[in-house]
């Protein structure tokens, strides 16, 4: 899309902001027009869909996450409405005892 | 099958080179002057400077020796060993031979110390350099390359730019027949279930999962987190998202196999290096530095590097040209001469990550046809080998071959 963000897979739910941008700025997104109360470095998600609670947020076609809330077209997405859902299956104590193990 | 180049080098055992490097190389720290001093008049002629600096021996590190030693970019060798050291000089050379390549072997003890040695070994790169002149050369096709990547010096930029746009390079690679290989298991923890949904068989998806399990517990035992605050400052919010950056150059093709350091993959497709040595922690941290992996890469049989650097990396390596992929377009401007390919236009407004990606599989081809490389141009022939040890990979890690 030409804008200030970049979907990274057609599939995406989020688009990536290209530049850093001031708080009120005008951010294009696609042909829509939207502002956030705060300054946002490059690299931050905006959603490009409304976004049910508990759907899978999408980035380069993958679910990177789900979101703890509804989240509008031109919503910033991060630590405040998105959780991770990666389970680590060892832990620093399951490490030790592994290498512990001949 | 498309023609990649019309005149690669063809190797006695059938492999395919888009170099003709005379290696030269030390079997300990102690035999590194002599080998530097006996390759630098040489360096415009091709003759790249690698070794070892261990004095004890470590299956990893010959294998990693004779896997490089026996690359096709390699058309001849001149080893250096100081004497006492404990480098299996001869079964190295006997490999190389083997592989039909000259090579000599230099004793410094049996060669009358520096000097003598330096003048002896200058003689002997001037004869294997006579008899490289002469190696056979003949077309090769796109399906026989084979490309490796790695990311360093990575910041906001690499996830978005440089790093899909390798992947999107692979993806035409893959499609062409060609070998590609990513690797740094220790990047992609949080995105392997991801990753082992894209493995050719269940066998390997449960091997790659394993292999990052195993990254996780030896950084983790190391005392390296993955996940740092300053991830979230920089828009990235969970484990899985900052993996994806990294994951993304490994492009959207199946994953056809698990190799490790030195394995050479035996049908073209996409290949996960394990980079993270088996058992427990041994010689220190797994890769000190880029050029580790990157000999890693080179040593499994890549042609080439794709390097992706959102900071600025400067280096090249021995043996294999890196092609630089620049992901910040600030990057770019700073440090022109050392870029090949600008993706951080993206982030400008100057180009999609289709036509970045297809402007580095452009790179590569005109790399393949000799073009040097912005590092290679520059001279660098960076190398680093260290202390690892493996288990061999089983036979579901490379279901393809029979």
């Amino acid at each position: 899309m030409a804008s200030d963000c970049i979907q990274l897979s057609p599939t995406d739910n989020i688009a990536v902001l290209t530049r850093s941008v001031g708080a009120e700025d005008a951010v294009r997104i696609g042909d829509a027009t939207f502002s956030f109360p705060q300054a946002l470095g490059l690299g931050h998600k905006i959603a490009c869909r409304a976004i049910q609670p508990g759907e899978k947020i999408l980035k380069y076609g993958a679910p990177i996450g789900s979101a703890t809330q509804a989240i509008q077209v031109g919503e910033h997405v991060h630590l405040h409405n998105m959780k991770s859902d990666y389970l680590p299956t060892y832990t620093l104590e399951a490490g030790r005892e592994f290498h512990a193990t001949p | 099958m498309n023609t990649l180049i019309e005149r690669s080098w063809l190797r006695a055992d059938g492999r395919k080179g888009i170099r003709n490097t005379l290696v030269v190389a030390y079997l300990v720290e102690c035999a590194h002057h002599v080998a530097r001093e006996i390759q630098m008049p040489y360096r415009e002629s091709g003759a790249h400077l690698i070794g070892f600096s261990g004095c004890y021996p470590n299956d990893y590190s010959f294998r990693m020796m004779r896997s490089l030693c026996t690359h096709p970019n390699v058309g001849g060798v001149l080893l250096l060993s100081l004497g006492c050291e404990g480098f299996n000089r001869n079964g190295l050379r006997d490999a190389i031979r083997a592989s039909g390549r000259p090579c000599e072997l230099l004793v410094i003890q049996n060669s009358g110390g520096t000097r003598s040695t330096i003048a002896s070994g200058r003689e002997r790169a001037e004869a294997i350099l006579t008899e490289m002149a002469s190696q056979p050369r003949g077309p090769m096709l796109t399906s026989e390359l084979c490309v490796g990547t790695v990311c360093g010096g990575s910041d906001g930029t690499s996830g978005i730019t440089a790093n899909p746009g390798i992947g999107r390079a692979f993806d035409q690679l893959v499609k062409a027949g060609a070998t590609c290989i990513f690797e740094e298991t220790g990047e992609l923890i949080g995105c392997e279930q991801i990753m082992a949904a894209r493995a050719a068989t269940p066998a390997l998806a449960a091997e790659l999962t394993a292999s990052v399990e195993k990254a996780a517990r030896y950084y983790t035992t190391m005392g390296h987190g993955s996940f740092a605050p300053g991830n979230a400052d920089g828009g990235l919010t969970t484990q899985e998202e900052k993996s994806m950056g990294a994951y993304s150059k490994s492009g959207s093709s199946p994953i056809s196999g698990l190799i490790k350091p030195g394995d050479v993959p035996r049908t073209g497709g996409l290949y996960l290096l394990d980079v993270v040595p088996d058992g427990e922690p041994r010689f220190g941290f797994p890769n000190i530095n880029d050029n580790a992996e990157i000999a890693e890469l080179i040593a499994c049989g890549s042609h080439l590097i794709l390097f992706a650097t959102g900071r600025g990396s400067v280096v090249g390596s021995a043996i294999s040209p890196v092609i630089k992929v620049c992901a910040n377009p600030e990057t770019y401007r700073n440090l022109p001469e050392d870029m090949d390919v600008d993706a951080g236009r993206i982030l400008e407004g100057r180009g999609t990550l289709d036509e970045v990606g297809a402007e580095i599989v452009q790179s590569i081809e005109s790399t393949a046809a000799g073009h040097p490389t912005a590092s290679e141009a520059l001279g660098h022939q960076e190398f680093v080998l260290g202390y690892k040890s493996f288990s061999p990979i089983g036979p579901s890690c490379h279901p393809t071959y029979q």
